[in-house]
């Protein structure tokens, strides 16, 4: 599985990867996790609200923070 | 998205809502009318300070305004937040395209005001609305109007001077930000745009951020903003409520009337003042306040606000990333101007 993490480094961001990180553990997850910060490669992912989270090359959350729920339920579905 | 609720929680859930915002309300109004008396009560009575002297006169001023401009800070920022839950970023570009000149400015400014936006988003929300074709004066009219009609300034000014200087502050607002915006398209700055901008494919699928929500999320949006907030600001509100404070206390109106008044240079100089200093709207607004109360005219008052949250250095280092030195500098020339023009203005209808 292959995530991205898109921020430009905002508290939000950092809050994403963080809850990220924390559900592939949880979830036993192969995944990949690598963060976006340049504002060119963001927007050419179509986003305009970070922080977004990119799985397997598709866009799944812009503009918030999801709960942890949310979260693995997205990853666990992907 | 929405996380699973089981049947019996589905059917609950509407009516306890309702009784919790209801009680929020009850609650907000009670404390906000208690307020004063409350104050009166602690500084002068319990506390003994004498209303005339000048530190209970500040004590006083502390106290009371920072309650207040806390209590409006949370009430407004929560609402906001949730009728905002309803718009996004992605929804105002796809509202933009294809708009001209003119129509375009004038939406981008209302789209700006209306829109969930953090500035931290400035650069992917700028190549996101070039790339997609979005006109540059068009795109910067939604970045000037953003931070300049943002809540927190609204909330204040309304607590603080009433509805009638707010909506003045608001029209003057979203006045610059259209001009300023619709001069900067007609200047054909795109030259001074970096070029990768408008190479940019845009290849992801678009996720529209407001979508999908459950009210419990937009609820929790909202009560998870207004901590954001207070978290981020309470320094600046303190330190400002402070020197608002002292000034109230011990800086004699004659001062200002001397030094700062209505004269000629009052606007240019609060602008000058106003754009380094990058501060946010409550940082600012309780010292704007006593300002106005030692006789500082609104409109200077207005412009100096304008000026600090409108243009702030952090921003501009930002959108360097896709703006060229040039341009950076019109945009500043061309807003402060708008700033300019709108504080004299002010200065002589109000």
């Amino acid at each position: 599985m292959d995530i991205k993490i898109l921020g430009t480094g905002c508290k939000k961001c950092q809050q994403l990867e963080t809850l990220t990180r924390g559900a592939v553990a949880e979830l036993e997850l192969d995944a990949d996790i690598n963060k976006v910060t340049d504002p060119g490669e963001i927007a050419a992912w179509g986003v305009m609200a970070t922080p977004a989270l990119v799985v397997n090359d598709e866009v799944v959350i812009a503009g918030r923070v999801p709960t942890a729920q949310a979260l693995a339920a997205l990853l666990t579905n992907a | 998205m929405t996380t699973p609720v089981l049947d019996d929680g589905v059917v609950q859930s509407a009516p306890r809502r309702r009784l919790f915002f209801a009680a929020g309300a009850v609650a907000w109004l009670f404390l906000y009318q208690a307020n004063l008396p409350f104050w009166d009560w602690i500084v002068y009575d319990v506390g003994g300070l004498d209303e005339t002297t000048r530190v209970g006169g500040a004590v006083h001023f502390f106290l009371y305004d920072t309650t207040k401009i806390a209590l409006l800070l949370t009430g407004v920022i929560f609402v906001v937040t949730v009728l905002r839950s309803f718009m996004s970023v992605e929804r105002t570009r796809a509202l933009l395209g294809g708009r001209r000149e003119g129509v375009g400015n004038v939406a981008a400014a209302g789209l700006g005001v209306a829109t969930p936006f953090c500035s931290c988003s400035a650069v992917p929300a700028f190549i996101g609305f070039v790339a997609a074709g979005v006109p540059l004066g068009v795109t910067l009219s939604f970045l000037i109007a953003s931070p300049l009609v943002n809540e927190v300034a609204i909330v204040l000014l309304l607590g603080l001077f009433g509805w009638k200087i707010t909506l003045l502050y608001i029209a003057g607002g979203m006045t610059i930000a259209i001009v300023s915006g619709y001069v900067l398209g007609k200047m054909h700055l795109e030259r001074w745009v970096e070029p990768f901008v408008f190479e940019t494919r845009l290849h992801g699928k678009v996720i529209d951020s407001a979508e999908g929500l459950s009210w419990d999320d937009r609820i929790a949006m909202g009560r998870e903003e207004v901590g954001t907030i207070l978290r981020k600001i309470w320094p600046y509100l303190l330190v400002g409520i402070a020197l608002g404070a002292a000034i109230h206390g011990w800086v004699p109106e004659q001062w200002i009337a001397d030094n700062a008044s209505s004269g000629l240079w009052g606007v240019v100089v609060a602008v000058g003042l106003g754009v380094p200093l990058y501060s946010n709207a409550a940082g600012v607004l309780p010292l704007v306040e006593t300002l106005h109360d030692k006789g500082l005219p609104m409109g200077t008052v207005l412009a100096f606000m304008m000026s600090v949250v409108a243009l702030s250095m952090p921003e501009m280092i930002l959108l360097r990333r896709v703006l060229k030195k040039p341009l950076i500098a019109t945009y500043v020339a061309v807003v402060a101007t708008g700033i300019l023009a709108t504080g004299y203005l002010f200065n002589l209808v109000v």
